[in-house]
């Protein structure tokens, strides 16, 4: 094992420069997968003919499916059929699907979870379905949801290092390369990288904890 | 599509397939005693007991799977001895699982009512008594869908161990797709393979929590 | 009972999904193979060159992995090696500057796909021209002789092919020739395959394998990053490198050739050879 080689400052810019990827990756593909999410699931919330089941299937079909493979098949497979994307779009836009669909569900069990008394007492008191939906179920559900959320969030970021798969220069890809310098780099570098990821995660749920408590 | 594919492979594909379902099957046990075993660190009275499981489950959970497996595939020739790419991927995704696990069984015994605790250790029963005549029995039943969804989980992370060359349904994928230099067939079929496996135990979370829902 | 129901309708729904998916699968893959050979035909000359001057850069895929050949620099962020020189030959032939490029890392598992995708002009990345691959791929001239050897810990028992057996764990990459030739050269051994050699290089130190085998060349790059390790034994292949393109550019392939040609006679070809292997190459 060999801390001070490994832990020399081009290494650990090396390193730094991944993190850089794994974020703005991670970050662009939570907010699409949340916006995405969110529609998906008020769709099958609302039972939508046609629109809701089509929905229903397209999301077991993607929650059943390794995110492995999935970001595979996007960067390598598609292309076959012409549909090609460059790499870091594939890695993006694989990520925002499987997550779209995990975060579907997380919508449409906080709306499920709103008591029926009251969508019935809203509507009853002359507010339409989408008036109920947009004033009483969702600013309720929403704060039902952040925890799940959060947590989904954090399995992304961390989901952004299966992308070593199609060679994405992220933070594990990155950590590989260094390991691959020296293999007395490979324990420190992992711990290193461990560190990173775990501080990384530990904040963004610190930082939800706060808005918790905020909207609560 | 080239169906000649799936029968001219068939044999490695059922080979990655026998060794997807194996680690599986294998990590979910392994996850499922270290899970329970941590779930009761964390609501016993002992306070450096209770610490130790917060702080197992906290650092797993944010960390990624791939880096747990490589922990335990470059890590042991630290120590002096290895682990292949199947047992060190089989050990991580326990690992990694356990954390999630004992999150699932602790909410479980949380949700029983305390009132019984109270009541049956009054009418004479000893903590463990009660643990495992009235609390557990209770508790697994609310537990079983959360870990089905983790087994689920499980089946699909098992992917993972490609990179660690883990002999499972994506490394025989990537054999038989640099022989034919047809990527997309290749992998629908395994995606066909990895649906037959996570489908059926979906539905069957499905079922199950229906049933929960209307008992309570 | 609902949920019987609708999960018999997911389970229809997904065979029609996927049929419907292998169809396309099917026409397109046909289309993309026989477009290509169309655009062959009806294209031809300077089509896929006019293509890379209108873009003033040459998209080349290269190893990030290999010493020698193609390696990333931590610390410069570089790419450096063998095949980045000659790629920026090529570069400096077609667009007259050697600068004029961007280099993509592929592994042996995915530089077919990319170059068939059309994200790189060219493949310059250690690749051995087989029969099977032109198939797929339309091929340069030779641009290395290169040959399949093993790589061991030094101690190893394992002093070259002869000593290799069933038992013996060989580590390779994944979409590599050199997996194809050691199953063949010792029937029944287990073959480990990585997705890239540094990964097979780490798993090789980890001591999760008794020797990793591919080109020699690629072996003394990493026997030179790491003197714990060495090369034994006689190559036992001949692996031929030659410069991909997509299948039907053949005035890539011409400008690829044309440029090898030159390099060879004016002597640049001896100075960037001497320069990564250590000595001169065979005449």
């Amino acid at each position: 094992m060999d801390f001070i080689g490994a832990y020399s400052a081009d290494n650990l810019k090396f390193l730094l420069d991944g993190l850089y990827i794994t974020l703005i990756v991670a970050f662009v593909s939570i907010i699409l997968s949340f916006v995405i999410g969110c529609i998906i699931g008020v769709i099958r919330y609302s039972e939508v003919p046609v629109l809701s089941p089509v929905m229903f299937y397209l999301v077991e079909l993607i929650r059943n499916l390794p995110l492995l493979l999935i970001i595979f098949f996007i960067r390598f497979a598609l292309p076959e059929v012409g549909i090609k994307l460059g790499l870091i779009t594939a890695a993006i836009a694989a990520l925002t699907i499987f997550e779209a669909a995990m975060i579907a569900e997380i919508v449409r069990g906080g709306l499920t979870s709103i008591d029926k008394g009251q969508i019935e007492a809203a509507r009853s008191s002359g507010l339409s379905n989408f008036q109920t939906l947009w004033h009483i179920v969702l600013p309720q559900g929403l704060r039902r949801m952040v925890p799940p959320l959060v947590s989904q969030f954090i399995s992304l970021l961390k989901d952004t290092s299966l992308a070593v798969v199609i060679s994405l220069p992220e933070l594990m890809h990155n950590a590989n390369i260094v390991i691959g310098h020296s293999y007395g780099y490979a324990i420190p570098t992992l711990a290193l990288v461990a560190l990173i990821y775990f501080t990384v995660n530990f904040l963004l749920s610190m930082l939800s904890r706060r808005l918790e408590n905020k909207t609560a | 599509m080239e169906f000649s594919i799936l029968t001219n492979y068939f044999g490695l594909y059922m080979e990655g397939f026998y060794g997807t379902v194996l680690s599986s099957v294998l990590a979910l046990i392994g996850s499922f005693l270290i899970g329970a075993v941590i779930a009761v660190f964390r609501i016993t009275t002992v306070r450096a007991l209770r610490w130790f499981g917060t702080a197992y489950v906290e650092f797993i959970r944010n960390i990624p799977l791939l880096l747990v497996v490589y922990i335990f595939y470059y890590g042991p020739s630290a120590l002096g001895f290895t682990l292949d790419g199947f047992k060190a991927g089989t050990i991580g995704l326990a690992v990694y699982t356990s954390a999630f696990i004992a999150e699932a069984i602790r909410a479980g015994i949380m949700a029983v009512p305390k009132g019984q605790m109270e009541a049956s250790r009054s009418s004479g029963l000893s903590y463990i008594q009660t643990m495992l005549h009235i609390i557990l029995p209770q508790a697994i039943k609310l537990v079983i869908p959360p870990l089905g969804n983790q087994f689920i989980n499980l089946i699909k992370n098992s992917s993972v161990l490609t990179l660690v060359a883990g002999l499972d349904l994506m490394y025989f994928a990537d054999s038989i797709s640099t022989e034919t230099y047809r990527t997309f067939d290749t992998y629908i079929f395994v995606a066909l393979f990895y649906l037959v496996l996570t489908l059926p135990l979906s539905y069957g979370v499905r079922v199950w929590e229906r049933r929960l829902q209307r008992k309570y | 009972m609902k949920m019987s129901k609708s999960f018999k309708m997911l389970s229809v729904l997904m065979i029609a999904a996927m049929l419907v998916i292998a169809g396309c699968g099917n026409n397109n893959a046909k289309n993309n193979a026989g477009g290509n050979d169309a655009a062959a035909g009806a294209a031809t000359d300077s089509e896929a060159i006019a293509k890379i001057k209108e873009r003033g850069k040459l998209l080349v895929g290269v190893k990030y992995d290999t010493r020698l050949f193609g390696l990333k620099d931590p610390a410069s962020g570089n790419v450096e090696g063998f095949d980045i020189d000659v790629s920026k030959a090529i570069a400096k032939k077609i667009l007259g500057d050697e600068n004029a490029i961007e280099l993509k890392e592929v592994t042996s598992k995915t530089r077919i796909p990319m170059l068939n995708n059309g994200e790189i002009d060219m493949v310059v990345a250690t690749m051995t021209i087989t029969e099977e691959r032109k198939k797929e791929v339309d091929f340069s001239d030779v641009y290395f002789q290169a040959g399949q050897s093993l790589l061991v810990k030094k101690g190893s028992p394992i002093t070259g092919l002869d000593d290799v057996t069933k038992d013996t764990k060989i580590l390779g990459s994944k979409g590599a020739t050199s997996i194809k030739n050691i199953k063949e050269k010792v029937p029944g051994v287990t073959v480990l395959e990585f997705d890239n050699y540094q990964d097979a290089f780490s798993a090789l130190k980890a001591g999760q394998g008794d020797a990793l085998t591919t080109d020699d060349a690629i072996l003394y790059g990493m026997a030179s990053q790491d003197p714990g390790y060495e090369v034994v034994g006689e190559p036992f292949t001949d692996e031929p490198y030659g410069i991909a393109v997509q299948k039907g550019n053949t005035d890539v392939v011409k400008a690829v050739n044309d440029t090898l040609a030159e390099l060879k006679t004016n002597g640049e070809y001896d100075a960037i050879y001497t320069k990564w292997i250590g000595k001169a190459p065979a005449k």
